[in-house]
């Protein structure tokens, strides 16, 4: 079937077969291996995306569901070499270790600040509840979550659409 | 991980989802969020060779009071029903059920039709309903009908729904003053689904009498079910901490209950006891307040 796709502000048009996930279209076909497969059963969030306007697990959309979508991936959020603050946040605060949870988490943490501007830390554990991270402790995460926040409040955010 | 292979149609309207349904009524499956079939599909439990995609129409979509009923589109996302203002003031108690599944991002796609036509024994909503008396729209290519959701949760992952029918709205009767309602579930903490979960929803009338009482638990058993002897134990009598333990002892009455790595069957049964006389009290303080 063919769909088409805006990622990260370019348009593509692919045949693909009704059961290609979104995650294996953004990495097999786009080549954009930022967005990680962690588990086989939807928990864990590391393959969490934006499709138009919202959060999501990539690997459980089809990509044939995604025909016509704008999807912001990680590689979408930075602006040139300028991080997004939420990027900038876990390098300061040290959010990650092995880094695979990272992308989702940085994805979820945008809907999160998007929704929620001024989150307290239970917030935001409730908010990372559908992202899993086996390296962290998610506490460091929580801090690069309170970074990001304060600099967006400031004024200096930028948005993932 | 990867499905077994299938066709994929996308039809424009409701009218046509239904006929294509007529027409494969045997080997298809309908699509709307796609958060408890895709998942199926992954692991080869559910392989459709047709999926029909209603997830984008906007005759599903809306939430709406009407003649003293909520009206609720089949396709209303867990996070649309979560952060409804209706809802939130005229009926907290599905606002909360809401908010309780799964995560954000199963939230942003899952839509309140299709985990109630899927009705995984855990899932949230079939309790809500249950406790709410509510009644479910299903359509088909020859017509339309209106069942109680105490008589649509038949067995496991089984419903009252026709493999040629759609279920298009949820009707919720509006809630008399002096009403309240509370979902509380204990979670599995990885993916969210309820060990437990128990919906209350109580009026009161005079001298704090429970006028009527209703409640939905899921997680326990094949399906969810209504704690017929919880209501029968609790119903005309004053709202009494007394009165709610003893009722609530009653929740788990004639019931089976699951039992795998996530928690044994007496555990379920105990959690589920002692959640119904936390979501009772707190149903009742509510329609104090």
């Amino acid at each position: 079937m063919n769909i088409t796709v805006t990622v990260n502000g370019q348009t593509y048009a692919h045949d693909v077969e009704p059961r290609l996930l979104l995650v294996h279209y953004l990495r097999d076909r786009l080549s954009l291996t930022g967005t990680h497969v962690g588990c086989e059963t939807s928990l864990c969030g590391a393959c969490t995306v934006y499709m138009d306007g919202v959060a999501v697990k990539s690997c459980t959309i089809l990509a044939v569901q995604a025909d016509g979508a704008a999807i912001t991936t990680v590689e979408g959020l930075a602006q040139g070499e300028i991080l997004h603050p939420v990027q900038e946040g876990f390098w300061e605060e040290h959010g990650l270790q092995c880094g695979f949870c990272t992308p989702g988490m940085l994805m979820a943490s945008v809907q999160l600040l998007e929704r929620n501007p001024n989150p307290t830390d239970a917030e935001i554990r409730h908010a990372l509840d559908g992202n899993l991270c086996r390296c962290t402790g998610y506490q460091h995460i929580v801090n690069a979550v309170q970074y990001a926040a304060k600099k967006m409040r400031q004024g200096a955010g930028a948005s993932a659409d | 991980m990867i499905p077994a292979a299938f066709d994929y149609q996308r039809p424009t309207n409701l009218a046509e989802a239904a006929r294509l349904l007529a027409a494969h009524a045997d080997d298809a499956k309908i699509l709307a969020g796609g958060h408890s079939l895709v998942p199926m599909m992954k692991l080869r439990l559910a392989t459709p060779t047709l999926l029909i995609d209603i997830g984008r129409l906007s005759e599903l979509s809306g939430i709406r009071a009407q003649n003293g009923m909520l009206i609720i589109g089949a396709g209303t996302t867990h996070y649309a029903a979560e952060s409804s203002t209706l809802l939130q003031q005229r009926c907290p108690l599905l606002a909360e059920t809401a908010a309780a599944i799964g995560d954000v991002q199963v939230r942003n796609r899952g839509t309140i039709g299709g985990s109630i036509a899927h009705a995984d024994p855990a899932a949230d909503w079939p309790a809500a309903i249950l406790a709410l008396e509510a009644q479910l729209k299903l359509i088909h290519a020859g017509g339309e009908r209106l069942v109680n959701a105490t008589d649509f949760f038949v067995d496991l992952l089984t419903t009252a729904l026709e493999s040629r029918e759609i279920l298009t709205e949820i009707h919720i009767p509006v809630n008399p003053p002096r009403s309240g309602g509370a979902y509380l579930k204990v979670p599995q903490p990885a993916s969210g689904f309820a060990l437990t979960g128990v919906a209350a929803q109580v009026t009161l009338g005079a001298n704090n009498t429970v006028q009527h009482v209703a409640v939905g638990i899921t997680g326990v058993s094949n399906t969810a079910y209504r704690a017929s002897a919880t209501e029968v134990a609790l119903q005309g009598h004053a709202a009494t901490a007394d009165a709610v333990a003893q009722a609530a002892a009653r929740a788990t009455d004639g019931v089976e209950a699951l039992a795998d790595i996530h928690a044994s069957a007496e555990y379920r049964l105990h959690l589920t006891r002692v959640y119904t006389r936390r979501a009772l009290q707190r149903a009742i303080e509510r329609a104090q307040a």
